[in-house]
């Protein structure tokens, strides 16, 4: 038996990289998800093609794979990443590609005649999108994105592989160090579960903030 | 450094016995989730509350926390109690339960959506509750489950490199030793990168057949 306060300590600093990693793949995750789906629905074939391709590669390879190929592929080119950004790149992209299948799903969902009623006003395509569309497709997408945000917390534990001290990681330390198994592990998997849990509280929250005031039109 | 065709093909034949136990991986997890799906879904319906919420709580507990750490768990704390898995098990044990968490969602979303005119026709044609499950819901539910738990399917199969981790020898670790081996990543790590794509196109095209062929039959 030893110092669990120390590992303990430890495990917690893992957590800490572990929700950085998070929400910063998250915010990347985001704003790619949007120029993609944004891109696939585009009026120009050659940005849907681009985006499709994106999403497809994305989607049909691992994170595992993406992650590795980004730590020791890459470099090769002479693009050498510092762990933890090849671990943001690489989650914010993947996820990225999965939650702009949702942005495009849910642009698509708002009602054809909602197009017609903007043609109608004269609005720009600028003004439709800002004002008609998006303020109806976002509460559609919300549930999805924290699915997709707790994909990505549980797609942290990745970049352990490739030597980033995150949660697993730092488990992996305590078990060499100690030889005990049970306690490092369980307790991971406790925290991971408080993480995802907060996540969809969270996202649950903005929910309820952003479909304010739209019952009865749905 | 360059791309090196004659290294492509000297690593051909390990990646090649890397994909085949990684295909051999997918499957039999997908046996694993499919039946152990199954039991979940059965078991959230259960009629004792304890049972129903317990099974809840810990598919929502599977669900929320890393399949890698999981798959840590199996292989390294379970030996401490005495069992010892070979890795390969252990890796399709750990999927199969991950991933049967989701298929049980999609087993009740399926059973939930067989309309409830249905169950009361069937009782009042007087069918014991064996030929309703089988001549009624079941023909109703499970084909528009299918496309979802093909979906799922892929999924797994892009997941296997994990198993790497817990020292499965599949497609990635392949990869990975002839790349520390010759210390060349290039070809590997990208091979291994078209091999899933070229897979997973694939299956996306064998997802469409299904999904025309199954899904949303009813409307």
């Amino acid at each position: 038996m030893g110092d669990w306060g120390g590992y303990l300590s430890l495990i917690l600093q893992g957590a800490l990289v572990t929700a950085k990693l998070t929400v910063m793949g998250c915010a990347l995750a985001l704003v790619v998800a949007f120029i993609a789906g944004l891109g696939r629905v585009s009026r120009f074939a050659a940005i849907r093609w681009l985006a499709t391709a994106y999403i497809e590669f994305f989607r049909g390879t691992s994170i595992f794979v993406q992650l590795f190929w980004v730590y020791f592929v890459l470099p090769f080119a002479g693009v050498t990443l510092e762990p933890l950004q090849a671990g943001i790149m690489a989650l914010g992209l993947n996820v990225g590609a999965y939650a702009a299948e949702v942005v495009r799903g849910a642009i698509l969902s708002v009602p054809r005649d909602q197009y017609e009623a903007c043609i109608a006003v004269n609005l720009t395509r600028f003004q439709r999108m800002r004002h008609v569309i998006f303020p109806q497709a976002l509460p559609l997408m919300l549930p999805t994105f924290g699915n997709n945000a707790i994909e990505l917390l549980k797609g942290t534990a990745v970049v352990s592989l490739i030597s980033l001290h995150d949660m697993t990681f730092q488990a992996q330390v305590v078990r060499a160090q100690t030889g005990s198994t049970l306690i490092p592990f369980a307790t991971i998997l406790v925290l991971y579960f408080l993480m995802a849990l907060a996540l969809s509280r969270a996202i649950r929250m903005i929910e309820t903030r952003i479909t304010r005031g739209l019952d009865g039109v749905r | 450094m360059e791309w090196d065709w004659a290294f492509v093909w000297q690593i051909m034949p390990t990646l090649l016995a890397g994909l085949k136990l990684t295909l051999l991986v997918t499957l039999l997890a997908a046996v694993v989730a499919a039946v152990l799906g199954l039991a979940l879904a059965i078991l959230r319906r259960s009629g004792n509350r304890a049972v129903a919420r317990g099974t809840a709580a810990l598919s929502e507990f599977i669900r929320g926390t890393p399949l890698l750490v999981q798959l840590y768990f199996i292989f390294y704390v379970l030996p401490d109690i005495g069992i010892r898995l070979p890795a390969l098990l252990a890796g399709v044990i750990g999927m199969g339960l991950h991933y049967a968490t989701y298929t049980a969602e999609v087993y009740r979303a399926g059973i939930e959506n067989v309309p409830r005119g249905q169950w009361e026709a069937a009782r009042a044609t007087n069918l014991t509750m064996r030929q309703t499950w089988v001549h009624v819901i079941v023909p109703q539910a499970v084909p528009p489950m299918i496309p979802a738990l093909a979906n799922y399917l892929i999924a797994m199969f892009k997941e296997t490199p994990l198993l790497s981790a817990i020292t499965v020898l599949e497609l990635m670790n392949q990869a990975k030793s002839v790349a520390n081996t010759y210390y060349r990543y290039i070809e590997p790590m990208t091979l291994v990168g078209v091999f899933f794509l070229a897979m997973s196109l694939v299956s996306v095209v064998f997802l469409r057949v299904l999904e025309a062929r199954f899904g949303r039959m009813a409307k």
